[in-house]
Formats: structure tokens, sequence, C-alpha cells
């Protein structure tokens, strides 16, 4: 097994919406406004091995953008610590952590809100690498035309704007500018999300050659489970700010533990399932601001007993190199029946 | 059987832009059956949508329908006054789309909404209007109705939202409904969760159901019959088992190649090279040539014309062998 190269440890994410003024003096008035806290993510340990691709999946608000967020740097975790090759970023000296953030890069889903409109290529992919003195103004030209063709992109274009390329042209732009300050991470967040799907297949199959290529590693989230199954070598699976399962990622659709994996599995649409009745998992997610008590799964669970009201299940291994946090887990379960009638 | 709910025949919509005329529709005939489901399958810029929305008569300049015929239920559509056509809507054809923020109103109620939209179409009373509000709320599994009824769009999630869409677009027990991409931003769980209502409801009516994605396994698991759209055109179309299982025309075939759960795990996914081509220098033969494994000269001449094989039709010359399985 690979040594670790990013841990996770108890890592959490409030977003507190303040009282405002207006609020405070209706208070004094006798109202009752209270600060509300957000529980984006709620004590996450995880740990991404060297080299392997660790897949991310979940529903809309279940905290995976903010962890993978976090993962990057981008933002700064409430309470826990992300330590990247065994230190956390700010232990280091001020030339390690610019290394360490150098070495996470993010690749965000929508390439048109993350690509500066008003700028060349040239400079949104060799911008940083100069910044950081990977390479100097002189050879800037002949490094951008290499990451292009890195990703297959001609160098000739490379004085054009974004808006005049198309799509799947713009992901590449996406992911030429995070290879450019030579990252050993990528944290891509929905990075097909957006594309159609044959252009989707493109960019994956640039994704694993890149892998291949530079020994990358890959964190990478994504709501769409086909493509966590086809491109991850590990599975967590987030529920409300909290995993609920890991697993390799054949053992995790094989045999899935957890019953929103179950339910998540079952209602995916596949190309091979004719006619199918559809809908089997009751109920929405819960809002994150007043999220159930114990299990945060126990109200849309069909295998919720009353202890599930109130205790939080911990991550516990139900096989080998398999966690899941539920009291109930259905374990030793080839595939999995469904859970529909 | 009976003739079909909704009868295209050639229809051509063309937009003008600086760049000139943009053919977004050229030459698509469908016909769709009463309590049928169609899937519209395409990627971004094929048609699907303009498609959709020229049924509904809601192509606005630039864009025109210049040629083709609609009818529905036998009544021609193409060349309706615009006060007839706005009866039809919502009476015998609906629509719902990706975003139900930008068709409900967010300054209104939801019982405004809704009561509004009866009584456009019926003489009945508020109260008679509200109750019928309230059973179509509940028709598409909204727990309790009467309380939604009085609550503004953003005061519901995505999917509640969605199924309000849904709710108001079978108010008056439609014909048929063209839902444009319904459940593209809702997550897995509620995506299954509506189709399932959306399924029952249509079945339970009659209403017949046109549904647009760019998703095929969400098409497999729902229609009746498909049909994959390409540069403005249909090519090819037939019932959902044969066109997924035996695909003759090779774009139908290199997109269920590119599907990551037709391919094995970790390995490269079979991808259509090249990128969706522009609708405004489209090339003169078959527009998929360029991206095309098998295309000989002769596609690069004229565009292929349909050939039909008992229920199925393909627009190509050099087809997929038949029984050639993805």
């Amino acid at each position: 097994m690979m040594p670790a190269l990013i841990e996770i440890e108890n890592v959490s994410k409030r977003f507190v919406k303040r009282v405002d003024l207006a609020g405070k003096i209706a208070n004094v008035l006798g109202a009752n406004n209270r600060e509300q806290i957000v529980r984006a993510v709620d004590d996450v340990s995880l740990t991404i091995r060297q080299g392997e691709v660790l897949g991310l999946v979940g529903e809309s608000g279940c905290g995976k953008s903010t962890l993978g967020r976090m993962v990057a740097g981008i933002m700064q975790p409430s309470a826990g610590r992300i330590l990247y090759e065994g230190r956390a970023r700010e232990d280091g000296n001020a030339s390690a952590q610019v290394a360490d953030a150098l070495a996470v890069q993010m690749i965000f889903q929508d390439p048109m809100a993350s690509l500066n409109p008003r700028m060349r290529i040239e400079d949104i992919i060799g911008e940083a690498p100069v910044v950081h003195g990977i390479v100097d103004t002189a050879g800037k030209r002949d490094y951008v035309a290499g990451m292009m063709r890195k990703v297959g992109l001609d160098p000739s274009v490379m004085g054009r704007f974004p808006h005049q390329f198309s799509g799947g042209q713009r992901a590449r732009i996406g992911i030429a500018r995070a290879l450019a300050v030579q990252p050993k991470v990528l944290v891509c967040d929905e990075a097909v999300a957006a594309l159609d799907v044959s252009i989707q297949a493109q960019v994956l199959n640039l994704f694993m050659d890149l892998r291949a290529e530079m020994n990358l590693t890959y964190l990478f989230v994504s709501h769409d489970l086909s493509v966590i199954r086809h491109i991850a070598d590990r599975v967590a699976v987030m529920y409300l700010g909290r995993i609920v399962e890991t697993a390799a990622t054949d053992a995790l659709f094989d045999a899935p533990a957890h019953p929103y994996t179950r339910a998540l599995l079952d209602e995916v649409p596949r190309i091979d399932m004719r006619k199918k009745r559809f809908a089997s998992l009751k109920g929405e997610v819960p809002s994150p601001l007043h999220p159930p008590s114990g299990c945060h799964f126990h109200p849309r669970c069909p295998r919720a007993e009353a202890i599930c009201k109130s205790t939080r299940p911990p991550l516990v291994g139900v096989g080998p190199a398999h966690e899941a946090a539920c009291l109930f887990p259905q374990t030793g379960g080839a595939l999995p029946e469904p859970i529909s009638q | 059987m009976s003739g079909p709910i909704l009868s295209i025949h050639d229809l051509k919509v063309e937009f003008g832009t600086r760049q000139g005329v943009v053919k977004a529709v050229d030459g698509v005939s469908l016909n769709v059956y009463r309590g049928e489901v169609l899937g519209l399958v395409g990627e971004s810029g094929s048609g699907k949508s303009v498609t959709g929305l020229s049924i509904l008569g809601l192509i606005d300049p630039p864009g025109r329908i210049a040629s083709g015929s609609i009818k529905l239920e036998g009544q021609e559509l193409i060349g309706l006054p615009e006060h007839e056509l706005r009866r039809l809507r919502g009476e015998r054809m609906a629509m719902i789309f990706q975003d139900p923020m930008t068709t409900l109103n967010p300054v209104l109620r939801i019982d405004t909404q809704m009561i509004e939209t009866i009584r456009a179409h019926e003489k009945v009373s508020e109260k008679a209007a509200r109750s019928r509000a309230e059973e179509a709320l509940k028709r598409v599994g909204i727990p309790s109705p009467a309380e939604r009824l009085l609550t503004y769009p953003h005061q519901l999630s995505g999917g509640m939202r969605q199924r309000v869409a849904i709710a108001i677009a079978l108010l008056m027990s439609p014909a048929l409904l063209v839902a444009d991409e319904p459940t593209t931003a809702l997550d897995v769980t509620i995506q299954s969760q509506i189709i399932a209502e959306v399924q029952q409801l249509c079945a339970e009516t009659g209403t017949a159901l046109i549904w647009i994605t760019h998703d095929l396994a969400v098409v497999a698991g729902l229609a009746d019959r498909i049909a994959v759209m390409y540069a403005g055109r249909i090519v090819e179309e037939g019932d959902v088992d044969p066109v997924l299982d035996h695909p003759r025309h090779p774009y139908t075939y290199g997109l269920l190649g590119s599907a990551p759960s037709n391919n094995r795990r970790g390995e490269k996914l079979a991808q259509i090279p090249g990128m969706t081509p522009s609708l405004a220098n489209l090339p003169p033969g078959c527009a998929f040539a360029p991206r095309c494994a098998f295309a000989q000269e002769d596609c690069r001449v004229v565009p292929p014309a349909l050939t039909h094989a008992g229920s199925r039709a393909w627009r190509c010359f050099h087809p997929v062998p038949d029984r050639e399985t993805v």
C-alpha cells in the first residue's frame, strides 16, 4: 500500500450567519434572532494515498465541494487539520508553505467562471509559473506551449481569450493552468459535469493519461457515480457533512454496506436498465441548518431503528479496507438487492 | 392504434445571426402516440430544445420556423394565431424546463400561479380552482399541499419547485407534455422520485411525453422510443431496446461507447474524436462525417437520407453492422 500523501484529521467546517444589527435591535425588543450555523463538513477524517484516485461522491449540499476546497487550501478548516506529506500547512516555514500550496491544485466545474475572461490563454497558464520562478519570462511561451500540448490543445491559439473556445477546450485550459505549477495532487470539483457526453469521455481519458504520465494523485469530487466508478480507485460517500462509507471502488459498488450508498446506487439510471421503476428512497436531503439527530440518514433510512435517532454511528470496519458509519450495516451481501419493492 | 397525438413533418427552424442563417433544426419528422414516452437525445447544440420549443410555438426572433408542419391531435399549429396558441398551451400541451425558477414567478405565491392557470382556461370559482390546485400538488408527491400552496417559490427546494412546475403543467390534463432536461439540475435521488411521478401520471392520464435530455441512461429507464439528434437532424430513431442494444448510426454507437458505465473500469473510454460542430458552418455532407470512424468519400458530398427498417430508422450511408453490440 502506498504511503499517505494527504491526511484529513477530524476536519470540520462551520459557516456562521451572525445576527446583524437589525436583528440585534429586534432582539432588544423581544425577538429571538439567533446565530445560524451550518456544519458543512462535520468531523471528517480521510486519507489520500500517494498516486491514487480518491472519488468523493454525494448529493448537493453534502459538503463534498467544501471538503475539496479545504484540501486544496482555498478554505481553512474551522477545526481539525489537513496534513500534507505528514505536516500541517501552517507548521512549515514560508517557502515550505508556498511549496505545499502549489503541490495541491484545483480544477473547477465551470471553466468560464474560473478563467479570467480578459486574459489571454498564454497568461492564464503562464502567469503562476513565472511568479513562482518555475520558468523565467523568456521561457514562458515555450513552457505554456508544452503545457497546452500536454492537455491536447494546439499551442498556436495561446493568444486567444477564453470565450473563443468550446466547453471541452476550456476544461483543458483549466487543467493546463493547474498543471503549470507542477502539482502532485489535483482536486477536481465536478470537473466534467458541465461537458457533453462525448467531450466528457475525452477529458476523463486525459485525466487518466496525465495520471500515468505525471504520477498525479487525485481527489475527484463528483455527484456522478458512473464517472466515479470508472476513474476512482477508492470511493468515499458523504451525506450531510459526514462520510458514511469508504471502500475500494469494486467493494463499494458490489457490496455497499451503508443503506444510503445502497439507495444511491439503486437510483442511478443505467443504460442497461430498461423501463425501470424509479424512486425507492423517500424524502429529500434535510437542510444542513437543522440536520436530524443521531444518524443524519435515519429519517429516510429503510433499516433505521429507535437507537439511530440518538446515536451518531462511528465509521467502523465492515470488511477489508471497507468502513461504514451505520449501526446496522449490510455485510456479507453480494450484489445489492433493490430496496424498492 | 389511433392517429398520433403529435405529428411533426419536415420541420425546419432557422436563426438569423451575424454569421448568416443557422439551421438549428433541419428537417425533423416525428410522431408521438397517446401514452407514449419519446426520449429526444442529443448534445448541446443538436437542436433538441429548439424542436421542443417549436412544438409549443415558443420560438422568438431572431429564430423562425422556416417550413414544415406540426400537428397536435390533427390540428396544424404552425401559422396559428397567438391567442389560439395560448389556449392550446397549458390545456392541450404543456412544457417543463430545466430550471423551475425561470418558469415560476418569484413574486407570486404558488396558489396564485396555479389558480390563475386553471381560471385562464376554465370558468370555475376560485374555491374550486384552489381545491384542484391542492389535488394537483398532492398527485406530484408534495407533502402537506395546502400549506405549500401558501409559499413562494424561493421557499421550496429545487426538487419541490420542479414538482410544482410539473403540477402546473399537468393541471389541465394536456395531451402532450414536453419536458426539457427537467431533472438535470437535481440530485440522483430526487431525479428518480420526479421521474417516477411523471411516469405514473402520464400512464394514468394517457398524456404523451417527450423527454428531452443528453442523458442516455435516463432515457433507457424511462422511454418507449428514442430519437437521437445531431446538428439539427434526427440521425437515429426507434424503440429503446434495439437502438441502445444495437445502434446503427455511428454517432449513437459512439455516444454509448463513451458512457463510463459501458467501459471497463479504469480503461480508456472509447471517445468520439473532435467536437460538436458549429451549426454556422456545417460540412456539405453528413454533419457527423468529420468525427466518424466509418465515414467514406460519399459521406462528404450529400447528407444521407433516412433508411427505414421496420420500426426504426437511421440516417447513414455506412451504418454500424447489424447485431453489433456496444
